[in-house]
């Protein structure tokens, strides 16, 4: 293939990730209120469009034309670029994520990635840490006191749960031996999904991705009757809308990471036994990927509804002392589970 | 002296967090499939029980005739001034007749007070709530917004007699 094709494919794959990506976070928003009007009796809306469908692009309208308010006393630059550094996050880290195996299109070999990236876990690492950045200049610069806690709790939490975040991704590491996220889904044949291989560091990633994602029962800093709206107050129109649909793309990368890292990714166990032909099991494969995905959406959903919020000392306390010293287990059995598999 | 156990501390098993975490998710989840209590207003409207206080309205016989004698009572027991009457001579058996007969409906406070002391059930409280106006004057109902054939209005004459 020559440097055209490979740009032109490249950016028809950029261009359909991210309007997939916005239209997913638009109906991610109509399915809470759906989901949690069924948890409540109730109905949800209904009234736009044929079934509510409609509903996400009338609330996105609304935002917009409402009236950009900045505070008198806020940080202009800082204030218009938090809400963006914090969409730039969500968005780029999907780069990386494999949807399915490799397919053959037209005589092109495409792979169902935008870049294999050797230390693909890493960039995710890194982007996470910089979508801290995006809720720190947010509370700062709105140049209000609570927005300024907001955001210092919530830049805390983030940096607290990312220790045994990392401390659950290097058990995955140990067992694929590789950080490329491509490969971690291909090691995970058969029925060796990581969530049944290291249950510890599953139940670790999870938590401390709720964590991550600032979402119940994680939500102190962005809770009404605790902060007023956090770090996003004194937010509104455009901005406050960009702030929205960055915490539901995040919702929508830490149920991509669950999935490629501890479900297996693509992977359907024994589809190879079935002798079905490779279109159909390619086809397979893809849709399992995205079923694994909404399955974990729906369990984000599911839990916010459920549980009451932390404190934030008690927020701290299991962040430190109990998710830290699980996932240092999660590392010993998982180096446990090498000596036992290499015998 | 050893702490005692109280009712309110919790077990191991709870104490780890996670079962009990499990227990509430799946009582959500047992509530997603239980069916809803919206009413899809305003395709079904809602059909208030017979003791509902909703917009007064007076009642008119069989022959066209309203019961009302104009003896002023309700309008000295409003608590919100809201009625407006003005008797005048009648040939027909009860002498006297309201010639004029006015609800300030936006002063009304639906509190049913004009019923209770009305003696000849002449004016009731029906199920009627839905209430919409343009303007101000649209809002002071005559007589003939007010008369209600006394068929429609059986039930709560019914509930009147029963319980009042």
């Amino acid at each position: 293939m020559n440097i055209w094709e490979i740009i032109i494919i490249s950016l028809i794959k950029i261009v359909i990730v991210v309007i997939a990506m916005l239209l997913t976070v638009a109906y991610l928003v109509y399915f809470e209120r759906k989901i949690s009007a069924w948890v409540q009796n109730r109905v949800g809306p209904n009234r736009v469009g044929w079934l509510g469908l409609l509903q996400p692009f009338a609330d996105v309208f609304k935002l917009l034309l409402k009236e950009d308010i900045v505070p008198t006393a806020a940080n202009k630059p800082l204030h218009t670029l938090a809400p963006f550094i914090a969409l730039f996050v969500a968005f780029s880290t999907y780069a990386i994520i494999p949807i399915g195996p490799p397919i053959e299109l037209f005589g092109y070999k495409i792979n169902l990635y935008m870049a294999d990236v050797n230390i693909g876990i890493l960039y995710v690492l890194a982007l996470t840490s910089l979508g801290v950045y995006g809720i720190t200049f947010a509370g700062w610069s709105s140049g209000s006191k609570y927005s300024l806690l907001g955001g210092i709790r919530s830049s805390a939490q983030m940096i607290s749960y990312e220790v045994s975040m990392g401390f659950s991704i290097a058990g995955v590491i140990l067992l694929s031996q590789s950080l490329s996220p491509v490969k971690i889904v291909e090691s995970q044949y058969g029925w060796m999904w990581n969530a049944i291989l290291q249950p510890i560091g599953f139940i670790t990633f999870v938590v401390s991705a709720f964590a991550e994602t600032n979402r119940l029962p994680f939500d102190l800093p962005e809770a009404e009757p605790e902060l007023v709206g956090g770090y996003h107050t004194e937010y509104s129109s455009f901005k406050f809308a960009g702030f929205f649909l960055a915490e539901y793309a995040n919702m929508i990368i830490a149920s991509a990471m669950i999935v490629t890292l501890y479900l297996g990714g693509w992977q359907v166990p024994y589809i190879e036994k079935l002798g079905l032909s490779s279109t159909i099991t390619t086809i397979i494969q893809i849709a399992s990927y995205f079923i694994k995905s909404a399955a974990i959406l729906f369990f984000f959903i599911w839990v916010r509804w459920s549980i009451p919020r932390f404190r934030y000392d008690q927020l701290m306390n299991i962040g430190w002392k109990i998710m830290f010293p699980l996932s240092l287990l999660n590392i010993i059995w998982v180096a446990f589970l090498i000596m036992i598999l290499s015998l | 002296m050893p702490v005692k156990r109280r009712v309110k501390d919790l077990n191991l098993l709870q104490k780890l967090y996670i079962p009990e975490i499990a227990k509430g998710m799946a009582l959500t989840l047992k509530n997603m499939f239980r069916p809803n209590v919206t009413l899809q207003y305003p395709e079904v409207k809602f059909e208030p029980p017979d003791s509902y206080r909703g917009r007064p309205v007076l009642v008119q016989e069989n022959n066209g005739v309203e019961r009302c004698v104009a003896c002023g009572l309700c309008s000295r027991v409003c608590p919100a001034l809201a009625i407006e009457v003005q008797a005048s001579e009648t040939e027909l058996d009860k002498e006297r007749y309201p010639v004029k007969f006015e609800i300030n409906m936006l002063r009304c406070i639906f509190c049913g007070f004009c019923e209770e002391v009305c003696p000849e059930e002449a004016i009731v409280m029906s199920k009627d709530y839905e209430l919409v106006f343009k303007n101000r004057d649209d809002a002071i109902f005559g007589k003939e917004k007010l008369l209600v054939q006394v068929e429609k209005l059986r039930d709560r004459l019914e509930f009147l007699r029963k319980f009042k």
